[in-house]
């Protein structure tokens, strides 16, 4: 049982991660500037996994997904601020309203293909964000003011829960039947895969994440404003994805790490910041056109290094 | 005498102006091997196409099992128990060959999304079922020591034992064949033709060949249906085809063609 051993190091290290910032923080040896870049690392390692599933795992090309967030973002806002619920149902709350929206969305919309299932998310991003630009209840342009509740714990267990139902789903004759439509819809349909029903299920999944997500971003900031969702936002979504490599979970994660952290420093430098994005993107697609990690995940890379080694 | 186990009355299919396929009947006893012949463009893949509902004839209707399938999705099809291969391999390239057979095991399979998300007991037995009858299958086709290699890896003519070894792992009650030796050399040939016989006796099977090369449908059908332009021209047993007058015409004029 390789998966299994590989499994339990897996979680031992997160925790060993949790650990180590918990009690840093404790300490005061991370400051709020770090404890706030943390967390956003979190949330955006879920944004990523959770478009990996729909991009990289079933190969279907949405590019809408801060649409998602923004639903779980207003939608917790809303249960805190204005229903007075405690967090963790603002947070449920945003998964499941993410999760319909997605089925909503994804019904009529993943039976097109490439471009036209682009467009239509993308659209579908935008109607979400100017319809929350003219609903007065939540603040309009000007935004919705939020508690600040987000904390490591949340944020970390966030980004765990994520993985795991991911690659769990991924890892089962279920995910097996996501990327047999992402290699070759015909043959997958051929082979007895429902496949408009598969497509649905990552999406709805991909969609409950990025609503999570979206509820830890909403808490972490005081204020949430329609712009935030923008496309912009979708892209560099999909920036973390494709930079990461297409169909892998660990790519996915380390170029969020990866970006976010950039990203954080170049804040002053906004312009900056989409020129080295841009960069960095036309070098990937120039010397590593599948993404950092290809198709491979982590444990892949490291038991071939361990077969060569011993091979030499 | 028994109902067929498939049935195509009247069949036909158009694509815009062009008739692609028309007024077939055909039949398929349970566990015959019945070949299927014809010219280059004589509508034999198109025929499979309608028979797993990758296309809806616009004429006729189609009966498995004493039911009809006109109208189902190929997904639908698959789990009565209609499985394929294709002519143009459609393997999936970017995964292993295990993960190539399990895939096609996959609707005969019952534990849950949930439960594999949560890793109930119900998701490892069923995986675990799958992955022992998966490697049988590879170890049928001789494939069970490239199971970790990608599909796209595989020598062409592994790709093709491959493309059966999934099929077969869907559980077909029909097996569709669509020339599954093209490319082949004689000798895999006739290893191949072994096998299909051998699947067919192990697994209970009934089969449709869509096969270029005559010897081989001659030698190993007891049946076989010739399409020229899209309509039935024969019907009969190897000897009579042999002799069929109209079969020497279609394939007589597409040498002279060539
Ligand atoms: N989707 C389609 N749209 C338009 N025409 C089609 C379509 N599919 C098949 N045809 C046409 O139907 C005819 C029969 O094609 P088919 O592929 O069934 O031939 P075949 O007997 O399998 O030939 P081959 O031996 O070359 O494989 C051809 O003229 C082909 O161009
Ligand atoms: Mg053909």
């Amino acid at each position: 049982m390789k998966k299994s051993k590989a499994f339990w190091v897996y979680l031992a290290l997160a925790l060993v991660i949790y650990a180590v910032v918990q009690v840093m923080t404790a300490n005061e040896m991370i400051d709020l500037y770090y404890q706030n870049m943390l967390i956003t690392i979190c949330i955006n390692i879920m944004l990523a996994v959770s478009l990996h599933i729909v991009i990289g795992i079933t190969g279907q090309f949405s590019i809408g997904h801060a649409g998602f967030m923004a639903v779980g973002a207003y939608v917790s806002a809303i249960c805190t601020m204005k229903l007075g619920l405690p967090f963790i149902v603002g947070i449920i709350m945003a998964g499941v309203v993410a999760a319909i929206a997605g089925l909503l969305v994804g019904v009529p919309s993943l039976r097109l293909k490439g471009d036209y299932l682009a467009i239509a998310t993308l659209g579908f991003a935008e109607i979400i964000r100017i319809t929350f630009l003219n609903i007065d209840y939540v603040g309009g342009a000007a935004g919705m003011v939020v508690n600040h509740m987000t904390t490591w714990t949340y944020a970390f267990l966030g980004v765990l829960i994520t993985i795991l139902v991911i690659s769990n789903f991924t890892n089962s004759r279920h995910g097996r039947s996501c990327l047999a439509i992402r290699e070759d819809e015909i043959a997958a349909d051929a082979m007895g895969i429902n496949t408009t029903y598969y497509k649905v299920v990552a999406f709805v999944i991909g969609s409950l994440f990025a609503g999570v997500a979206g509820a830890l971003y909403a808490h972490n900031f005081y204020i949430i404003q329609p712009t935030a969702f923008n496309f912009l936002k979708s892209f560099e979504i999909l920036i973390y994805v494709v930079l990461g490599g297409l169909g892998s979970l660990s790519g996915s994660v380390i170029a969020a790490i990866f970006l976010t952290t950039v990203s954080q420093y170049l804040q002053a430098f906004p312009e900056t910041r989409m020129i080295i994005y841009s960069v960095v993107l036309i070098l990937v697609m120039l010397y590593r056109p599948t993404g950092l990690m290809g198709t491979k995940e982590l444990k892949d890379v490291f038991r071939l290094k361990k077969r060569g080694g011993s091979e030499a | 005498m028994s109902n067929p186990l498939v049935k195509l009355e009247n069949v036909g299919i158009q694509f815009g102006g062009l008739k692609a396929v028309q007024n077939v009947n055909m039949y398929i006893n349970k566990g015959e091997l019945v070949g299927l012949i014809g010219p280059n463009g004589a509508g034999k893949t198109t025929t499979f196409n309608m028979l797993t509902g990758v296309y809806t004839p616009t004429e006729g209707d189609i009966t498995f099992e004493g039911k009809s399938i006109k109208g189902l999705k190929p997904y639908q099809v698959t789990k009565r128990g209609i499985s394929r291969t294709f002519q143009n391999i459609r393997l999936f390239k970017d995964l292993t060959v295990l993960d190539n057979v399990k895939i096609a095991n996959h609707h005969l399979a019952k534990h849950s999304i949930l439960s594999s998300v949560l890793r109930l007991p119900s998701h490892f037995k069923g995986e675990g079922k799958m992955e022992k009858e998966s490697i049988e299958f590879l170890k049928i086709f001789g494939l069970d020591v490239y199971k970790d290699e990608l599909a796209k890896n595989l020598p062409y003519g592994m790709q093709r034992r491959l493309e059966i070894a999934r099929a077969l792992a869907a559980g077909p009650k029909l097996l569709l064949l669509d020339e599954p030796a093209a490319g082949m050399n004689p000798q895999e040939t006739q290893d191949l033709m072994d096998l299909i016989a051998l699947i067919r006796k192990e697994f209970d099977l009934t089969i449709l060949l869509i096969e270029h090369d005559m010897s081989l449908v001659m030698g190993i059908c007891e049946r076989i249906y010739v399409l020229d332009h899209g309509q039935l021209i024969a019907e009969g047993t190897p000897e009579e085809i042999r002799n069929n007058p109209k079969v020497i015409e279609a394939y007589l004029g597409e040498e002279v063609k060539n």
